[in-house]
């Protein structure tokens, strides 16, 4: 540049046009915060679909591995004591359990059917924030404990969250679900299921189906969604207590039959 | 333009600016994946598992 340019006056020439990509664009800016938005969504289904299992099946396997009490489900048949017939009880009460907290661990739930490495912990409450998304299965308040006389009522996603229920519609009438606890071991056989509407309260009353009807029989009640993805419906699944045993004296049987 | 604003606001030379860039992105998925889309999703109800009184 020369002293000449510096002194010109500027209102006989005008100033070079400024590079047009360091204006300030309104389309541009809208532009920008479009694709940002379209990216922001894009990482929220890929949260949702891919890292809340990833997540998810990391606690819930870590939850099983510390918690001593639980017996390991994969174990070779041939050297693994099972419940002796004498231990099964059918008709007395099982060991009083006190009423776990909010969020707090009460048992562990094996499904043969699902896998005979399928075990992950049922925790108390069933609401999202605190129970189901962060640790997997959640026991609905107020309704019965394992193998007590009314309906011990779980909840747990079917996709994404680890997706603990993934794969509700492979029960069959008859398939064991076998819940433990510190004391007990208790073997449900399912016996029915059924798709209701997100209000259909009843399907978790002590006597499923019935409520206001005292229970005449210990139950258990699984939740979780559907159709697959979705808040539209919900997946029920009832079974009624084959029996209990105190643990200690081996394992179910049912857990080491394959599921046919 | 904002990603023109950001890149010069970077110091330092274009591998600099890239790994800095790359940082940022990182931390910014990081507090979205942990935090914001938690809170996010209970409001969404996509998918809900339980019973209860309407």
């Amino acid at each position: 540049m020369t002293t000449d340019t510096r002194v010109r006056d500027h209102a006989d020439v005008p100033a070079p046009a400024r590079p047009p990509q360091r204006r300030l664009s309104v389309v541009g800016i809208l532009g920008e915060l479009f694709i940002a938005a379209g990216v922001l969504i894009a990482l929220f289904v890929v949260w949702q679909l891919f890292y809340t299992d990833v997540q998810g099946e990391r606690v819930q396997r870590e939850a099983v591995e510390e918690t001593e009490w639980v017996q390991p489900a994969i174990v070779a048949a041939d050297i693994v004591e099972t419940i002796p017939d004498e231990l099964k009880m059918r008709d007395t009460d099982p060991p009083e359990m006190r009423y776990p907290d909010f969020a707090e661990k009460l048992a562990a739930l094996m499904v043969p059917r699902w896998g005979e490495d399928y075990t992950k912990m049922i925790y108390e409450g069933v609401t999202r924030a605190d129970v189901l998304d962060p640790l997997g299965i959640g026991h609905y308040p107020d309704t019965a404990l394992p193998g007590q006389t009314g309906n011990f009522a779980i909840s747990a996603h079917r996709t994404t969250y680890g997706k603990p229920f993934v794969d509700i519609d492979q029960l069959a009438v008859g398939d064991a679900l076998i819940v433990q606890t510190g004391d007990a071991w208790f073997v449900y056989t399912v016996e029915s299921w059924d798709i209701v509407t997100p209000q259909d309260v009843q399907v978790i009353a002590p006597m499923p189906g019935e409520p206001g009807v005292e229970a005449d029989d210990r139950y258990i009640t699984l939740t979780t969604c559907h159709p697959k993805f979705s808040a539209a419906e919900r997946w029920v699944v009832h079974g009624r207590l084959d029996y209990w045993a105190p643990t200690g004296n081996g394992v179910p049987e049912e857990l080491l039959v394959a599921a046919p | 333009m904002i990603s023109t604003m950001i890149w010069n606001a970077l110091p330092g030379p274009a591998v600099l600016r890239v790994l800095l860039l790359l940082l940022m992105l990182a931390a910014v998925v990081f507090v979205l994946f942990e935090y914001v889309f938690p809170w996010a999703s209970e409001y969404f109800a996509i998918q809900e598992t339980t019973v209860e009184e309407p």
